[in-house]
């Protein structure tokens, strides 16, 4: 087939289920194949991988000059980049706050424990909606200080700024972008008036931190909080979800695995890193050349979309052995699973611990528990891939 | 030697970085043979990086340091026990307890030493150190922590601006002596040891450059010491840290091609004899070797880098248990890394393989760049100081020899990034120390000058 319109196949919802063949032609096509809509994809370990660390490469939309508003900064260059993502580490992890992810274990376990009370013999749940959404929803909650009864207020404009943010082709999209504005910007005005609240009555969250600060040269302006907390509160369970979701997928799937992982928890951080490299739930980053490049031998011009699709890497052949093997004990596993470079996953270490904590309380109920439906019906999102719902059967 | 090379008996003379990994990755490339390795001190391997950093800060002690195993190496090991030297014909490595091991190949990895002050009465003074073991860390960290008035180091290559760091990090007064112009300038060269030196005095220390210590004084204690400049430095704790000293003397009637600059050997880490003919059966790996690199000239090249350690034993343990054709380079791009006074300091390549370099991204201002080094229009090493992410592009550019100064676009790019200036690498006989990355052959920014 022609390998100028995979991006569009790909991104079609009929290949959800599973896009992985449609990777390994891309792999095949070369390390850089230009689309027919203007578009380079590029599917290769090592290519995704350098053009990750290609300080040439701009993650700002604004490099096309196609918005103007600040973006996050999961969004923006160094040195903007640097100074938001250092400002946001500051409470959340080290040099500052070393404990503070570790800190959570018990009470992520906690969580995990209550979520799965009613987990019976015999009964059918939907990992998503009884297990999978609601604990990162708690536990970012918990860790930003945002009430965990607003729920349906930001799951609904998490929803918008999602599917926003997916990689469209054919781009019918200034409606949706108009949609995920709106979104951001009601999101980011109940975020602020928390945070406000919180001003001079610290509590033991991020929210507080960051209007606490003491050192003026340290503070978040009003817009950049804003969007630091949106980007922190969206990111902070949209992608576990799915983290937890596909791993109790793949694991049913491969019952000897499951069985392996029940018998040796221990093996759990390491099948953790092989989840996200065999079923990573970011598919896809887009980059834009600041200047013109040459990649592998070809030329992309300044201003291009340069569509990063880091699940294909995860499982080229040049780099890892076997790479279609789901292998809980694989060695050597550098996967793609939280990008790299600059902007490699800032909640990635809360990940991690979320997925252990998932995974490992729930792993005693999938003894005798089957799938209803395989595969699952699958959210709409080619970037963020992931079951709507899993229904399985205790 | 056996025909199959994955048997018969393999012995490891040196058992720190080097020599574990090359008895992990024997074993992990099948060698089933007798595998004995030999150190001189009476501890397993150990970490040495720590010492200069989280061992005087306290953050953890020089007895736990003990590095990890990836691998059981089945090994004999005979710790405290110093070689003495090595029989080429009768293939038996001499030891000081009176023994010798026959072996039908062998690994040397003896590395390093601290290069001592060279007047011993005066280099014995209490309080005097030097920082290479675990008891020099386990010493001076003990002394540091009973708050010595203020504390001298001579030299101001990474060891002595890493203790520096860490005594202005535990509020000690300290004083930096150094030969040179500026700190880390035998490594970095000129550009990058200027924000050194601004660093180190914004910390506090009181830095003293150009000059050499003429004399340390005491009465049984240390109490200061003479500078060149005709100043005296009044302190209660020294640390002499002037580089590294190949342990090789124990080689000096083997016929191996091992001298002060180690012991040279080929890309395969076989190790040259005296006539530089190549053995079949002795292998170097680690600071103590120097190896042919394509990358710069095919200068012979002698690292003292934690991960030059790691890579150079995996291919010297490959090619031991591997026939020849099957053999394979050690050709891995020089990585180093430094932590001192909040700055991370990353090095890809071989900074003083240059002759001029440019501000690639951010700047000396912001404590925040890339230097990117170029030696005849290629890029041939970079330095990042708290920009460790973008070091792996300029490997890239390192390995495809790219030209310089290095491609625009760069997002970040410094408004000089076009404007390459003289990377001003020193003659190494002008500093206290050595720089971490020595070329044996000549400095290529002054090609005729033979060093």
């Amino acid at each position: 087939m022609d390998s100028t319109t995979l991006l569009a196949r790909i991104t079609a919802y009929a290949s959800r289920p599973d896009p992985y063949p449609l990777y390994a032609e891309l792999r095949e096509a070369g390390p850089v194949v230009q689309q027919t809509d203007g578009s380079y994809l590029i599917g290769t370990y090592h290519q995704i991988a350098a053009l990750l660390h290609d300080p040439r490469m701009s993650a700002d939309p604004r490099t096309r000059g196609e918005v103007t508003r600040k973006p996050p900064f999961l969004r923006l260059d160094d040195p903007e980049h640097h100074r938001l993502r250092t400002l946001a580490t500051r409470p959340f992890g080290p040099p500052h706050s070393p404990g503070r992810v570790d800190g959570m274990r018990d009470e992520i376990d906690r969580i995990a424990e209550e979520l799965l009370e009613p987990f019976e013999v015999g009964r059918q749940v939907d990992i998503v909606d009884d297990f999978a959404y609601p604990l990162p929803v708690t536990v970012i909650c918990r860790l930003l200080g945002v009430p965990r009864e607003d729920e349906p207020l930001f799951r609904a404009w998490s929803d918008v700024l999602v599917a926003a943010a997916d990689v469209r082709p054919d781009d019918e999209s200034a409606e949706t972008d108009k949609a995920g504005d709106q979104a951001r910007m009601e999101m980011g005005g109940y975020l602020l008036n928390l945070a406000e609240q919180r001003r001079g009555e610290p509590g033991d969250d991020l929210l507080s931190a960051f209007v606490n600060e003491a050192d003026p040269a340290l503070r978040l302006t009003q817009e950049e909080l804003a969007e630091t907390a949106v980007l922190l509160l969206i990111a902070g369970h949209e992608t576990t979800v799915n983290l937890i979701t596909n791993g109790t997928l793949t694991l049913l799937r491969q019952p000897e695995h499951l069985d392996r992982l029940r018998r040796e928890p221990e093996l759990l951080p390491r099948a953790v890193e092989e989840l996200l490299r065999y079923e990573p739930p970011v598919h896809m980053r887009e980059r834009i050349p600041h200047a013109d490049m040459d990649v592998a031998g070809i030329p992309v011009p300044q201003g291009a979309s340069v569509i990063l699709a880091l699940a294909s890497g995860n499982r080229d052949p040049q780099r890892f052995r076997d790479p279609d093997r789901f292998d809980p004990a694989r060695p050597d596993n550098q996967h793609l699973g939280f990008g790299s470079g600059i902007h490699i996953c800032y909640g990635g270490p809360l990940a991690r611990v979320e997925a252990y904590a998932a995974l490992g309380a729930l792993l005693p109920h999938l003894g005798t528990a089957s799938l209803v439906q395989d595969p699952p019906p699958y959210r709409q999102n080619a970037m963020l891939r992931g079951p709507r719902h899993l229904p399985i059967h205790l | 030697m056996p025909a199959d090379r994955k048997d018969g008996r393999i012995v490891i003379v040196g058992a720190s970085l080097a020599g574990l990994r090359a008895a992990e990755a024997l074993r992990e490339e099948g060698f089933t043979g007798s595998l004995t390795v030999v150190g001189d001190e009476p501890h397993p391997p150990y970490d040495r990086p720590p010492l200069s950093k989280q061992v005087l800060l306290g953050q953890a002690t020089a007895d736990t340091l003990e590095l990890p195993m990836r691998w059981d190496p089945d090994a004999e090991w005979r710790l405290g026990v110093r070689a003495t030297g090595v029989d080429l014909l009768a293939k038996r490595v001499m030891l000081d307890d009176g023994e010798s091991l026959p072996y039908d190949r062998l690994l040397i990895t003896t590395g390093t030493r601290a290069r001592s002050w060279p007047n011993p009465e005066e280099g014995t003074l209490d309080g005097v150190f030097t920082l290479r073991t675990r008891e020099d860390g386990a010493g001076l960290a003990e002394r540091l922590t009973a708050r010595p008035e203020r504390v001298l180091v001579i030299g101001g290559g990474f060891t002595g601006s890493e203790i520096a760091s860490a005594c202005r990090e535990l509020g000690l007064e300290v004083t930096v002596a150094e030969r040179g112009p500026a700190p880390l300038v035998g490594a970095l060269g000129g550009t990058l040891s200027k924000l050194a030196a601004v660093m180190q005095r914004n910390h506090g220390v009181d830095l003293r450059t150009g000059v050499t210590v003429t004399a340390l004084n005491g009465n049984g204690s240390f109490t200061g010491a003479q500078l060149s400049d005709g100043s005296r430095v009044e302190a209660d704790v020294c640390v002499v840290a002037l580089g590294a000293v190949r342990n090789v003397e124990w080689l000096a009637d083997s016929g191996l091609a091992a001298g002060p600059r180690g012991i040279a050997c080929d890309a395969g880490c076989r190790a040259f004899n005296m006539y530089g003919i190549v053995t079949d059966d002795v292998f170097v790996a680690g600071d103590v070797s120097r190896f042919p690199h394509p990358l710069f000239g095919y200068q012979m090249l002698s690292l003292e880098h934690w991960g030059n350690a790691v890579e150079q034993a995996e291919v010297a343990a490959h090619n031991m248990v591997s026939p020849g054709p099957l053999q394979r380079p050690h050709l891995a791009i020089p990585v180093f890394w430094s932590t001192q006074f909040g700055l991370n300091i990353k090095s890809v390549g071989v900074p003083t393989y240059s002759d001029h370099v440019v501000i690639a991204q951010g700047s000396l201002e912001a404590r925040r760049l890339a230097m990117v080094y170029g030696y005849r229009g290629r890029v041939t090493a970079a330095v990042t100081v708290d920009m460790a992410k973008s070091l792996d592009y300029y490997r890239h550019l390192i390995e495809t020899a790219a030209p310089f100064p290095p491609p625009p676009g760069a997002l970040d790019r410094a408004i000089a990034a076009d404007i390459p200036i003289p990377s001003a690498v020193p003659d190494p006989s002008v500093l206290s120390h050595g720089p971490t990355v020595a070329l044996t052959g000549h400095l290529p920014d002054r090609r005729l000058t033979v060093v």
